[in-house]
């Protein structure tokens, strides 16, 4: 039996009656997603099916065939506890720590079983190494700038990191418990504030999971607009990246530019609605706003002077060789370190991995009209940089060329109530990397369970394996290369 | 370098004229909310029930005929009650001007702006001209954050009005805090405030760091600031737009009145 045939199939975006997961006993579980990660697949989530106070619960887990553009689920049977997936399965150390957490399920053998966000980070051990001349730096909560607040605890040896612990969740407020039991009416607030600089792509997500449970589906101009919403957001963001990485290694002509080029980006989504992140803008089964032709040439002309602008810039902050021999070679993430990580987005196109979920598990307009996907492969903070770069770049051709020929049609339309007892997964790419939201009914149409991973998630662990045998100079650098979301993580 | 200089050319004069000027803000844009309660029918309760954080209390609630109240500390200027009225008794200005220095001047029944007033004749003498502030996130999600550091760019360029966010309390004047404020995050937001030499003022930016936002009412939050410092400027929004954090700084400063 092949190990897919474990697992029910279902596309991005797409909802399944949850009888058709397979629930199999925990070490068919087990071995069955060794099997699919070691043919390739990606573990986009797994999670304790349980909620606290409830009967014993099982696992679940969404795998992602990125080359063939599905996604796998399955379940265990409930368990109190099981081998460890981590040791075999790096990419699944945070999950594991997760599911421990929140339901008491042990993951046996699990190297470093410590809380995720429950419990305050001074109430948490954190791993020491002793020896000559080591020594400790602690960081955060509070951190010097305007910042979310997150603990950072180096092991150092003189000026070189040997070892880098993040321990978050000064951010927890409740998220996931809050969308149990929904929809109602603050669930897409609630998930327009999962992470604020990314309410797009979690509004999407949330937004697409009310749609596969209630069989909606969009027009095709309601689909264009959430494409121009999630390029913009990305825009913003990754050239806002760019001004913060500029202002890091002191060159501050591009820090201005840049930073002066990403209000634009967001002051084209307050265009489009009133707020500019664009909160309040998608709603299930649409938008709340439609774009007149004018905004749209308006839109179209911001942009097309901006890639301009933004060339002419980003032409001058890598043309300087010094900025060149700050970046490159600093904060290296290898391709291995990646992949066994399980990193998403920038970070790990940066490192030379293709993945990209416009592309691999293509959803709304992305079906339609692909933006080539952006892969370097040296995976310092240079190559983080320069792929936010090229990635600005494509989405201004992106939005240059749809914005002049929107598809005709409704910018909203019914979205009926969740279907009882399914379960739906949505991926969406947003401007950090993998947005997944996957949600399961109950006989009553309401939320059961509500799961999100934002791509922060994944990608922690990857910033804090950038350090080691770095110099703790480094660490904003790499930091700002990675900017990662607190919020996102803590929920 | 002669890149440098070229695209100094390029890029131009770009620091925004307000407070002098004209904001500039889009149609879209959802100020200062306007109330029509003579609008309401009667045991219409559409806007309150659409609400994402209860901001609104229908004017006929309780079954008799009441004021159609706002709290614009907890609304999060989405546009649910906008759909949900039948009669257009609900509606968003332009104002950007939200700022308050009571807690209640946010609750909004007749259309009489309170805005924020200035400090003390005392408190201007010291930070009137020179205002140093720590910024706390405790618990926000990002947005109010971001749009803060928009103060330091050259569109808003916050120094040539004497305000700078510094990053040790000791250096601060006072505390400007985001999010609703988390459990695991009020430790260390007493700690800072703590930190911060007397005399100090208190901000809360935000519906989060003012009501909880949409977070109200989780038990992993105490509901803002006000729970563990006493708060002296309270600018709404989700998030508010920099020339409403800007027009309550400057308010608060006697900068304009």
């Amino acid at each position: 039996m092949s190990p897919a045939s474990r697992f029910a199939s279902v596309g991005n975006g797409e909802a399944v009656d949850y009888s058709r997961v397979p629930v199999v006993p925990i070490e068919d579980f087990r071995s069955a997603i060794l099997r699919m990660a070691a043919a390739g697949r990606r573990l986009c989530a797994l999670l304790s099916t349980g909620v606290a106070g409830g009967p014993p619960a099982g696992l679940l887990a969404v795998l992602a065939d990125d080359a063939g553009g599905r996604l796998y689920l399955a379940a265990s049977e409930p368990v109190t506890s099981y081998k460890a997936l981590t040791p075999e399965l790096p990419q699944a150390h945070l999950f594991e720590r997760e599911i421990f957490e929140s339901s008491g399920i042990t993951p046996e053998g699990h190297p470093w079983p410590k809380p995720v966000r429950l419990v305050p980070a001074d109430k948490v051990t954190f791993f020491q190494e002793t020896g000559e001349e080591i020594h400790e730096v602690a960081v955060g909560p509070i951190h010097a700038g305007i910042i979310e607040p997150g603990h950072f605890r180096f092991q150092c040896h003189g000026e070189t990191v040997h070892h880098l612990e993040i321990q978050l969740g000064y951010q927890h407020r409740g998220v996931e418990r809050l969308l149990r039991g929904g929809p109602d009416s603050r669930s897409l607030s609630i998930a327009e504030t999962i992470c604020g600089d990314t309410a797009i792509a979690h509004g999407w997500a949330y937004c697409a999971i009310n749609e596969a449970l209630g069989g909606a589906s969009l027009s095709l101009r309601a689909e264009a607009l959430r494409a121009v919403a999630l390029e913009l957001e990305r825009l913003a963001n990754h050239i806002g990246d760019l001004g913060a990485i500029s202002n890091d290694i002191g060159y501050l002509p591009a820090m201005s530019y840049f930073g002066r080029m990403r209000g634009d980006y967001l002051n084209l989504l307050m265009l489009a609605s009133g707020n500019r992140f664009g909160k309040g803008l998608l709603r299930p089964g649409g938008l709340a706003f439609d774009l007149s032709e004018e905004m749209c040439a308006s839109m179209a002309g911001t942009v097309r002077l901006g890639l301009k602008h933004l060339e002419q810039v980003a032409g001058m902050f890598f043309g300087e060789p010094s900025v060149i021999s700050r970046l490159e070679e600093t904060g290296v993430i290898s391709r291995k370190v990646c992949d066994d990580l399980g990193l998403v987005g920038v970070c790990a196109r940066a490192a030379g991995a293709d993945r990209d979920v416009r592309q691999d598990h293509p959803f709304g307009f992305y079906r339609f009209r692909h933006i080539p996907s952006t892969i370097l492969d040296t995976g310092d903070v240079f190559s983080r940089a320069m792929v936010r770069f090229l990635e600005a770049q494509r989405s201004m051709e992106f939005l240059s060329a749809l914005l002049g020929h929107l598809p005709a049609g409704s910018a909203s339309g019914p979205c009926g109530a969740p279907a009882a007892n399914h379960i739906a997964v949505a991926l969406i790419e947003g401007w950090r990397g993998e947005v997944c939201h996957v949600a399961k009914t109950g006989a009553g149409r309401k939320f059961e369970w509500y799961k999100v991973v934002d791509p922060s998630f994944h990608n922690w662990m990857g910033l804090a394996m950038t350090m080691r045998g770095g110099e703790i100079s480094d660490f904003p650098l790499c930091n700002k290369s990675f900017n990662l979301s607190y919020c996102g993580h803590d929920l | 370098m002669i890149d440098i200089i070229n695209n100094r050319l390029e890029q131009g004069y770009r620091t925004s004229s307000f407070p002098d000027g004209d904001p500039g803000l889009p149609e879209r844009f959802r100020g200062r909310p306007l109330l029509k309660p003579e609008l309401c029918s009667a045991g219409c309760a559409a806007c309150a029930e659409s609400c994402p954080t209860k901001a609104i209390t229908p004017a006929s609630a309780g079954g008799k005929k009441g004021a159609l109240t706002l709290d614009t500390g907890k609304c999060l200027f989405c546009t649910e009650c906008l759909a949900a009225c039948p009669s257009g008794a609900v509606s968003f200005t332009k104002d950007h001007r939200l700022a308050a220095s009571r807690r209640g001047d946010l609750l909004l029944s007749s259309n009489e702006a309170r805005l924020a007033e200035s400090l003390g004749e005392e408190l201007r003498r010291l930070f009137g001209r020179s205002l140093k502030l720590r910024q706390v996130s405790a618990g926000g999600c990002g947005a109010c954050e971001a749009d803060l550091n928009v103060l330091n760019t050259v569109i808003y360029d916050l120094g040539r009005f004497g305000i700078q966010f510094v990053a040790s309390p000791r250096h601060a004047d006072g505390l400007i805090i985001t999010g609703p404020v988390t459990r695991h995050m009020s430790e260390a937001l007493k700690i800072a405030y703590a930190a911060i030499p007397e005399p100090r003022i208190v901000i809360a930016s935000g519906a989060c760091a003012i009501s909880g936002g949409p977070y109200a009412g989780s038990e992993d939050q105490l509901g803002g600031a006000s729970a563990v410092v006493p708060v002296d400027l309270f600018i709404p929004g989700c998030p508010p737009h920099p020339v409403t954090v800007l027009d309550g700084l400057l308010r608060l400063l006697g900068r304009i009145s």
